[in-house]
């Protein structure tokens, strides 16, 4: 099975799926995000940079309440984000997260690290969730690891099992919190092509991170963030070209001078 | 030397409860003392209120007074048992307080990455706990609990002054027996609590090196 088909099987693409709606919150009085509205559309692949600091990894935490907010309100495919317990969880479950530190379940196998979640919480046949997990073993290219545990594999290597994990339970939505940013070069490289990949198939993304070259290749939107603000919202081809405030200008300017 | 072999049965039968003691009140301890420490970091703050509450009351109570209240207390409203499970509850009770502990800081010893990877895979907050973080806790949690046994087999010791005859009792009543004896059976005795806890130590030691995962 791949993405494209729950992806277009689930209602047609274009639809809003997560919506943020006045979104604010605040470490004691530093105001990390500030009034932030963002509407993702199903299918769609939003890449949110911006300088540290500036409350891009809080937003994409705060999509499946890794982080809580105290305003404002954020909805997945319709439904608002349940303050705790089992719908919290159940929600979490459609919603599939891959971090900066890769955090795979170091005490199990690769191949369980992607079953765990299918069994415990999709109540799937061993058997079967094991297929599936060797499926996208194999679509990341890790299929003949399976067997091993995580600190034996580098880190694009995780990385890519972590995708997998994430893609074992079918999300609605992906999150990549800077996905990238504890890896050489050339894992980046690795890393950055499976998420081409799932983008080119349909799969509704929302990716935080620094590679510009994977902004422009895969996003449908780029969202600039500094401050805990969204300073500007547009394609990647406008944003790069033609960026509108000071801020944007100013912070591409460093970066792609190099 | 005569005296400790012709009295060896009474001894061992007060061995026997000391391993009855030790290892009733160290299972119930560590499940009572599990779900304690894991309510003391879970997301609802009245559990976690409860089991601090637990916690510091029990952990700053003499053993000697959690027997007492067991053996003298608990009958006056109306809780009548026999003086072993008297004995029972009060080492598991008291036991639980401290495995509360190191249950908790074996949990915060796991990366907080590895919660939240569970929760973001749509697990529950009990899931979590017993699939992902306590198994890695494991090895920062052996340690500690076998301190905690070591003492709970030298705590049981204290069912003696409440009327269970358990190893020893046995030594001491047969030293009241025969005074001139008396270093033989307390020689006897100290044998017999080695005999517990240096295999304990070792099997723990190799249960370390089983649960030790690579980071």
């Amino acid at each position: 099975m791949t993405v494209t088909e729950h992806g277009a099987t689930e209602a047609a693409t274009g639809q809003p799926l997560v919506v943020l709606d006045g979104v604010n919150k605040w470490y004691g009085d530093l105001h990390v995000l500030q009034d932030i509205n963002v509407t993702i559309k199903r299918g769609e692949v939003v890449v949110v940079i911006g300088p540290s600091g500036s409350g891009k990894s809080t937003l994409c935490r705060a999509i499946n309440r890794l982080e809580t907010i105290q305003k404002g309100s954020i909805t997945l495919d319709g439904k608002a984000l349940p303050e705790e317990g089992k719908a919290l969880a159940a929600l979490r479950a459609d919603v599939g997260m891959v971090f900066q530190s890769f955090n795979l379940f170091a005490h199990k196998t690769i191949l369980q690290n992607v079953t765990l979640g299918p069994i415990k919480v999709r109540n799937k046949k061993k058997a079967e969730a094991e297929k599936r997990a060797k499926e996208l073993l194999d679509r990341v290219g890790i299929g003949h690891q399976a067997a091993k545990y995580p600190a034996q594999l580098s880190g694009g290597q995780q990385q890519r099992v972590a995708i997998a994990r994430a893609l074992a339970m079918d999300p609605k939505v992906m999150l990549f919190d800077e996905p990238t940013s504890a890896l050489d070069p050339e894992m980046i490289a690795e890393v950055l092509d499976v998420m081409v990949d799932l983008a080119k198939q349909g799969m509704t993304m929302v990716v935080v991170t620094h590679e510009m070259g994977f902004a422009r290749t895969a996003a449908d939107r780029v969202i600039f963030m500094a401050d805990g603000a969204i300073v500007e919202e547009n394609t990647p081809e406008e944003f790069f070209t033609n960026p509108q405030s000071d801020r944007a200008k100013d912070f591409l300017g460093k970066i792609l001078k190099h | 030397m005569d005296k400790l072999v012709d009295n060896l049965d009474p001894i061992l039968e007060g061995f026997w409860t000391t391993i009855q003691l030790t290892m009733v009140a160290a299972v119930a301890a560590m499940i009572l003392g599990t779900i304690l420490g894991t309510m003391r970091v879970s997301p609802i703050p009245p559990l976690r209120w409860l089991g601090a509450a637990y916690v510091e009351i029990v952990r700053n109570t003499p053993l000697t007074l959690v027997f007492f209240f067991m053996v003298f207390v608990a009958p006056q409203v109306d809780i009548l048992v026999e003086f072993k499970t008297s004995a029972y509850v009060a080492l598991s009770v008291y036991t639980a307080a401290f495995v509360c502990e190191a249950v908790r800081s074996g949990i915060n010893s796991v990366s907080t990455g590895q919660a939240e990877a569970a929760r973001a895979i749509g697990m529950t907050f009990t899931q979590s706990i017993s699939t992902v973080i306590l198994p890695q806790a494991m090895r920062t949690i052996i340690p500690p609990l076998i301190n905690i046994f070591v003492a709970l087999t030298k705590n049981s010791s204290v069912a003696a002054g409440f009327f269970v005859t358990e190893l020893f009792a046995s030594g001491r009543d047969l030293n009241l027996r025969y005074p001139s004896d008396g270093l033989w059976f307390l020689g006897g005795v100290a044998f017999f609590y080695l005999l517990i806890t240096i295999p304990a130590g070792i099997a723990a030691g190799q249960l370390e090196r089983k649960v030790a995962i690579a980071r």
